[in-house]
C-alpha cells in the first residue's frame, strides 16, 4: 500500500507494530490505541518516533493529553462510506492544535483526497497504486471551496467579499 | 433569482470533469460497481430496475427559463422525452445511459445545474417553500438562507460520508409549505423581541419505516450563528449516529435514542466551542449572497383588471381554474400560478420535454423568466400579472397543465413505485392514475375540498404516505400487492402522522376504499369548509373504519 506525503509517493519510516508483537528497540513505530494508552510513558521513552492508530469509534479527547509527544496519528476509514475520521481529523487539527503527521489509513481512494486534505490529513495510505500516482492531479482538481475548514484554503464567500472590497477601493 | 457567478460555475464544471473520470474508470473496469456506487450516488445517479436514473438538483425549487429548457433538452436528448419532478424539488430521468451521463451533466452545467448531493449519505438538496420571495406575509426570502446553506453544504469535507442521508428544509411563512417537520433539520425563520432575524431549529423529523415529527432543539439561533449551529448538529450526528443498521442510521433515531434534551446538550457542548469561529457569518457575506438574488421589476397594476373579470364571467372553466390554481402575491396586481402536473390518468409529477419548453416560454412572457418546483410535484409561475391570467390559462390549458385540482383529491403525491424502483414492494403510479379517474369530475373534487392523497410503494416512504391526509402504503403479502391506508396525517405546521384504519386491502380494492372514505367524510363533515383532516381530527378514525370495513 503506497504512502503519499507532500503530493508524492514516499517511503514509510514507521513500522506498523501489531498489538501482540514485540516493539523494536529503535526506529519509528505506529502502534494501536489500546496498546499505546496502556502505558504511554514506556512507549514514548524508546528512541524513535511514535505514532498511534486511532479507531474512528473512540473519542479523540482520550488522545489529546499525548498529542504533543506524538509524531503521527493515523485515523481509520474502515470503509469508503464511513466518514467519522473526517470529524476526528478536524478536531485534532482545528480544536486541539495537533501539528504532527495526520495519516489517513484503510479504505483510502482518490475520490476522497480533496476531502481529506481539507479535513487536515497530510499523509495517505492509499489503497491502489494508480490512485497514489494520480494524487497530485486529483488533489488540485478543485479550485473552489465553499466552506471554511482549518486548511486555510480561501472560501468562495471570502473571495467574493474581497472582490467587493477591491471594487470599492478602486 | 440567484445568479451563479464564475466561482459557482467553476465548481460545477470541476465536478463534471471529476465525474467523467469516475465514469471512465467504471467503464474500463478499474472501479468495481460497488466502489463506483458511492461515487455515482454523490452525483445523483442510481441504478434502478431497468436503467440508471439521474436525479438533478433544483436548489430550493427555483428555476430560470433557460434552466428549464435545458432540462427539456436532457429529457429529449438522453432520455425518453420526459422527466419526473419529485417531492424534494428535484427532477429525475429514468432512462439515461451510463456512458452518456457525463455529457448530460456537462449540458446541465452550462446553465449552472447539476446532480451533486441529490443522493448518497450527505447533505441533500436544500429545500424551501416554493412560494419563497413572493408569498404575502413572509418574514424574509428564505432562499437567501437556502443558498448560504447550499454553498456551505456543497462538497463538505467533513459531512459527505454521514451515517445516512441528511435533509434540510427552510420556511419563512406561518403556513409551512416546505414540510420542515419531516426533515432531519427544519429551519423556521423568525424575528426575536429585538427584531433580530434568526431561526427556530427543529431536528429529527423523517418518514421511512420509523417516522418522527421533528422536535425543536433551539427556539432561536441568531442568523450569524446558523452555520455553526448546523455544523454542531452534523458533527454530533457524524460521530454518534448509528452505522450498524441502515434502518436506524438517520438522525431521528439518534435523537430518539438519546432523547431530545440529551441530544440538545451534546450539540450545545459542541457549539459553544466553535460558534465564534470561522463559521460565524458576517453581514458582508450575507449581503453578498443577497445582492445576487434579483427580483422582478414589478409594475403598478390593478388587482382587479377588466380582462380578468370579463374572462371570469364568460368562461366557467377559467373561473374554476382561477379559484383553484391562482394564489395571492405579495405585490398587488400579481399572482402565483400553480401548474398542475396531475392530469387525469397520468403519473403524478411527469412533464414532457415539449411541456417544459412551452412552460419556459410562458415564464419568459408572463413570469419574469422564473419557474418554481414544489414538493407536491407541481410547478409554479411565481410572478404573473393578474391581467395576463386569461391568456396564460389558455396556453397552459393547451398543454394540459391547467387541471384545476391543486390541493384537491386528485393532486396526488406518489413515488415511482414498482414500475421503476428496485426498492418498491408495490406499484404506486397505477393507483394514482385510477384515483384521478374516479375523481375526474372537477365539480366533485371541488365539493370535496382540500384533500392530499400520498402514495408510497414501500416503507421507505418517498411518497410521504405518513403525512398524507389519506396515506396509501404498498406492501407485499404472499407475492401480492396490498395497501395499508392511513388517515389524518399532515405535513404542514401542524404536522402529524396518519392513523391506520385497519387491515391492508388488495390492489383492486384501493380506489373503492378511498371512495368510501371520501363519502364517509362528506356525510360526516359539519359544514362544507370543515376539511377532511379537520373531520378526522374531530371524530378519530372509527367512523371511517366502520364505513370501509362494514362490507369487506
Amino acid at each position: 500500500m503506497p504512502l503519499v506525503k507532500g503530493n508524492k509517493i514516499a517511503s514509510d519510516t514507521f513500522a506498523h507494530v501489531a498489538d501482540d508483537a514485540e516493539l523494536p528497540a529503535s526506529g519509528d513505530v505506529l502502534v494501536g490505541a489500546t496498546r499505546f494508552l496502556a502505558d504511554p510513558a514506556e512507549i514514548l521513552s524508546r528512541s524513535g518516533n511514535v505514532g498511534v492508530i486511532w479507531p474512528n469509534s473512540r473519542d479523540v479527547d482520550d488522545l489529546v493529553p499525548h498529542l504533543g509527544k506524538l509524531a503521527a496519528v493515523a485515523l481509520v476509514f474502515p470503509s469508503f462510506r464511513d466518514g467519522r475520521a473526517y470529524t476526528q481529523a478536524r478536531l485534532l487539527r482545528e480544536r486541539h492544535g495537533y501539528k504532527g503527521e495526520l495519516r489517513a489509513t484503510g479504505q483510502v481512494l482518490r475520490d476522497q483526497f480533496v476531502f481529506m486534505l481539507r479535513a487536515g490529513f497530510d499523509a495517505f495510505d492509499v489503497k491502489k497504486q494508480s490512485d497514489a500516482e494520480a494524487f497530485a492531479d486529483v488533489a488540485s482538481r478543485y479550485s473552489v471551496f465553499y466552506q471554511p475548514t482549518g486548511d486555510g484554503r480561501v472560501t468562495a464567500f471570502r473571495r467574493r467579499v474581497a472582490r467587493h472590497a477591491e471594487t470599492a477601493g478602486s | 433569482m440567484y445568479a451563479y457567478d464564475e466561482i459557482d460555475r467553476t465548481l460545477v464544471n470541476e465536478r463534471v470533469s471529476e465525474f467523467r473520470d469516475q465514469v471512465q474508470r467504471r467503464l474500463s473496469g478499474e472501479l468495481t460497481e460497488d466502489e463506483f456506487k458511492s461515487l455515482r450516488l454523490m452525483n445523483g445517479v442510481y441504478l434502478q430496475l431497468h436503467a440508471y436514473m439521474l436525479r438533478v438538483a433544483i436548489p430550493y425549487g427555483t428555476l430560470s427559463s433557460a434552466q428549464l429548457r435545458k432540462l427539456a433538452h436532457v429529457a429529449r436528448r438522453y432520455d425518453r422525452g420526459y422527466g419526473h419532478f419529485t417531492t424534494r424539488q428535484n427532477i429525475q430521468y429514468n432512462w439515461i445511459k451510463l456512458a452518456e451521463l457525463p455529457d448530460a451533466l456537462a449540458d446541465l452545467a452550462s446553465v449552472g445545474i447539476h446532480g451533486m448531493q441529490t443522493s448518497g449519505n450527505c447533505i441533500r438538496n436544500i429545500t424551501t417553500d416554493q412560494w419563497a420571495g413572493v408569498a404575502p406575509g413572509e418574514i424574509q426570502d428564505p432562499r437567501i438562507w437556502a443558498e448560504i446553506l447550499r454553498q456551505y453544504s456543497t462538497l463538505h469535507p467533513e459531512f459527505s460520508f454521514l451515517p445516512r442521508k441528511f435533509k434540510i428544509a427552510i420556511t419563512a411563512s406561518e403556513h409551512d409549505r416546505a414540510a420542515i417537520k419531516i426533515h432531519d433539520i427544519g429551519l423556521r425563520i423568525l424575528k426575536n423581541d429585538k427584531g433580530e432575524t434568526g431561526f427556530e431549529v427543529l431536528v429529527g423529523g423523517g418518514l421511512g419505516r420509523t417516522p418522527f415529527i421533528a422536535k425543536t432543539i433551539k427556539p432561536f439561533v441568531s442568523h450569524r450563528d446558523i452555520l455553526s449551529y448546523v455544523e454542531a448538529i452534523l458533527r454530533v450526528y457524524n460521530q454518534y449516529g448509528r452505522r450498524d443498521n441502515i434502518y436506524k442510521a438517520r438522525i431521528k433515531i439518534l435523537v430518539h435514542e438519546l432523547g431530545i434534551e440529551k441530544f440538545a446538550q451534546e450539540v450545545e457542548d459542541e457549539w459553544v466551542q466553535m460558534r465564534d469561529g470561522i463559521l460565524a457569518l458576517d453581514d458582508a457575506v450575507v449581503a453578498d449572497i443577497r445582492s445576487r438574488f434579483t427580483y422582478p421589476d414589478y409594475q403598478r397594476l390593478s388587482d382587479d383588471p377588466d380582462q380578468l373579470n370579463k374572462a371570469k364571467a364568460s368562461d366557467p372553466r377559467f373561473a374554476m381554474w382561477l379559484g383553484n390554481s391562482v394564489a395571492p402575491h405579495r405585490v398587488p396586481g400579481y399572482a402565483i400560478v400553480t401548474l398542475s402536473l396531475k392530469p387525469v390518468g397520468a403519473p403524478p409529477g411527469d412533464a414532457t420535454a415539449e411541456q417544459m419548453d412551452v412552460i419556459a416560454d410562458l415564464a419568459d412572457k408572463y413570469s419574469f423568466g422564473e419557474i418554481r418546483v414544489g414538493h407536491e410535484q407541481n410547478l409554479a409561475l411565481p410572478n404573473v400579472a393578474r391581467k395576463d391570467l386569461p391568456a396564460l390559462w389558455r396556453a397552459l390549458d393547451k398543454i394540459g397543465v391547467a387541471t384545476p385540482n391543486v390541493n384537491l383529491v386528485t393532486d396526488i403525491i406518489a413515488c415511482p413505485g414498482l414500475d421503476y424502483c428496485s426498492l418498491a414492494n408495490a406499484r404506486s403510479i397505477p393507483i394514482a392514475q385510477e384515483l384521478t379517474r374516479r375523481f375526474a369530475d372537477p365539480e366533485l373534487a371541488a365539493l370535496i375540498g382540500k384533500l392530499h392523497i400520498n402514495i408510497s410503494g414501500c416503507i421507505n416512504a418517498c411518497g410521504h404516505h405518513h403525512v398524507g391526509h389519506i396515506g396509501i402504503l404498498g406492501v407485499e403479502k404472499n407475492n401480492e400487492e396490498f395497501y395499508q391506508i392511513t388517515i389524518g396525517g399532515r405535513a404542514d405546521e401542524k404536522a402529524e402522522m396518519g392513523t391506520l384504519i385497519g387491515p391492508a386491502v388488495p390492489f383492486a380494492e384501493v380506489a373503492d376504499v378511498i371512495e368510501d372514505i371520501v363519502e364517509a367524510y362528506l356525510a360526516l363533515r359539519t359544514r362544507p369548509d370543515e376539511t377532511f383532516v379537520e373531520t378526522v381530527k374531530r371524530l378519530g378514525v372509527t367512523p371511517f373504519k366502520e364505513r370501509v370495513y362494514a362490507t369487506r
